[in-house]
């Protein structure tokens, strides 16, 4: 991928802080924008809003939606999928999924059911992703 | 005596379920759904990422979450559906053989039959890669039920080879799950995912990508314990003294995936070898007259939202053809899309003008990389229409609209080539 090696580039041939590349993560159709951060972080070469919003985030404040899985006792399968309502601070990735070792659900658990809450400190909580119903 | 069915749909995937809802939109009334899993979803249940929907829900949702939608309308249909059960034939007179623990073997007939099977993984034996045969050599998606759903991990320390998505997203997976992934290898130029995957699952922890490599050998007398990785040259062999190892315990492949077609060559339905799948009209006809095939079992796809989209087709043509039985359109002139220079295969093979005098939708991949390029509809050398488009990889499906009167403009078969533009 070509274009990919261009991603994160940060300066121009004159060494001055001017446009990023990057590829957009929003949907699976992967824009190739360009964030001019001398022009208050312009977006172009995006597909929809969604991608602009992207490119200003992913280079001032990165963040993800994450997602997992909790232990689930009682249920026809061992592991529930859990994922963060909102998208968080990408340096807290790995904090957050630490947060679910431990946690243990139990069936029946419906989809949108709170798993932690308040993920810290940001408002997102993780929320099961599916119903599982009790075994007999 | 058989039970009468107006549509039944094999599969209890996303292909089979947008189906059975779009048979039911368009009046069929009583349908079966046929799952060999204990529960309807397929591969979904066990992609607990998102991503999924964005076009379809027009909001990001994760596999179970899209599944679960699909699961909850198609209850409101009143469609029955069978879990826990094999189908092992189809007739080409649409009777199905099936068997479960409940209710032993059993027969079943139906107005219209769609396919909606799926597909599945390439694995080692596919690929040939020498070495021993230690444990600790996993397909990316059996290590991604192994971990999302049966609650087992997989192994410390991995090398993935391939860059498809289920690879991508198990490296971020297994990472997340305090495992070090050590690198993902393919043996292409450029990654068969998409360009998302390589920066939230490869970039974003900090993974290497190998492009132009593969591994060579796998070591190991029970468990892994190295891989021997090579540069490859422009014929993908192997680049004597490039060698590097990587000290591991487990390999994932996401080394391509295989429509699922055994049922469908037992019928006599004719297959497309490019796409390894069955060879489909317009509507997602097969060969075999009131025999409708839609998603992985078709082709292999990037997005569900893309399955959903095309099995409603298919779920629409087979209540139409289980309520009327076969069309004036059937039977009316066909054109060939012929796979011009740069094309790895087209889906539909070929379309019908009675059922596209409006538009044809067609799907395809093209066979390498392009930047500023155009897409050519060709009725021998006569240019018919083009496409422009800014990037194109094989990775990446392309969908083009082909007007009705340029279908009808068309002598007997419509050639489609992807090319660089010219006026660059």
């Amino acid at each position: 991928m070509k274009k990919l090696e261009l991603e994160r580039k940060k300066t121009d041939e004159n060494g001055v802080s001017a446009v990023k590349e990057l590829v957009c993560i929003m949907c699976p159709r992967g824009c190739r924008l360009k964030v001019d951060e001398s022009k208050d972080y312009a977006v172009t070469g995006n597909a929809c809003p969604r991608g602009a919003e992207y490119g200003r985030k992913e280079v001032t404040n990165p963040t993800r939606v994450v997602t997992s899985t909790v232990k689930v006792e009682g249920a026809v399968h061992a592991r529930c999928p859990v994922k963060t309502d909102r998208d968080i601070p990408r340096p807290l990735v790995r904090k957050a999924v630490a947060l679910l070792d431990g946690v243990v659900l139990k069936a029946p658990v419906r989809r949108g059911d709170k798993v932690v809450s308040d993920i810290l400190g940001t408002g997102a909580s993780f929320i099961a992703t599916r119903n599982m119903e009790a075994s007999e | 005596m058989t039970e009468r069915y107006d549509v039944a749909v094999i599969g209890g995937g996303p292909a089979g379920m947008a189906a059975a809802c779009s048979a039911y939109e368009n009046g069929a009334e009583k349908i079966i759904v046929i799952e060999r899993d204990r529960e309807p979803g397929g591969i979904l249940n066990q992609c607990i990422h998102s991503g999924f929907g964005l076009h379809y829900f027009k909001e990001e949702l994760t596999g179970p979450e899209y599944a679960g939608r699909f699961e909850e309308m198609l209850g409101k249909t009143g469609a029955r559906l069978m879990l826990d059960t094999m189908v092992l034939k189809v007739t080409q007179n649409r009777e199905i053989h099936m068997m479960n623990p409940r209710e032993g073997y059993s027969v079943i007939s139906a107005g219209a039959v769609v396919l909606a099977m799926g597909c599945r993984e390439r694995t080692r034996g596919a690929i040939g890669i020498p070495g021993t045969r230690p444990s600790g050599v996993f397909t990316a998606g059996a290590a991604q039920r192994y971990v999302n759903i049966e609650g087992f991990m997989v192994g410390r320390r991995a090398v993935i080879l391939g860059s498809g998505d289920i690879g991508l997203i198990m490296a971020r997976r297994l990472t997340l799950e305090g495992a070090e992934v050590l690198a993902c290898i393919e043996i292409m130029p450029y990654s068969n995912g998409l360009a998302r995957n390589i920066v939230q699952c490869l970039e974003d922890y900090g993974i290497p990508l190998y492009l132009s490599h593969t591994i060579t050998e796998i070591m190991g007398k029970n468990r892994v314990e190295a891989v021997k990785v090579q540069r490859v040259d422009e014929s993908l062999k192997p680049i004597p003294g490039t060698e590097m190892i990587f000290n591991c315990d487990t390999v994932l492949l996401s080394v391509g995936l295989i429509p699922e077609n055994e049922l469908t060559k037992e019928a006599g339905i004719k297959i497309d070898p490019r796409t390894k799948g069955p060879f489909v009209f317009e509507n997602m006809e097969t060969s075999a007259a009131g025999i409708f095939a839609c998603g992985n079992v078709v082709h292999v796809h990037d997005l569900v939202d893309f399955v959903t989209a095309e099995s409603k087709k298919a779920g629409e043509a087979a209540a139409k053809y289980a309520i009327n039985g076969n069309s004036a359109a059937f039977n009316s002139d066909s054109k060939a899309i012929i796979n011009g220079e740069n094309i790895a295969y087209t889906v539909p093979q070929s379309i019908r003008t009675g059922n596209a005098d409006k538009f044809a939708e067609v799907f395809f991949r093209v066979k390498r990389v392009f930047g500023d390029s155009a897409i050519e509809i060709k009725d021998g050398e006569k240019l018919l229409k083009s496409y422009k488009r800014q990037h194109m990889a094989p990775g990446e499906m392309e969908r083009i609209i082909i007007p009705g009167d340029i279908l009808l403009s068309a002598s007997g078969s419509l050639t489609i080539s992807a090319k660089e533009d010219e006026k660059l």
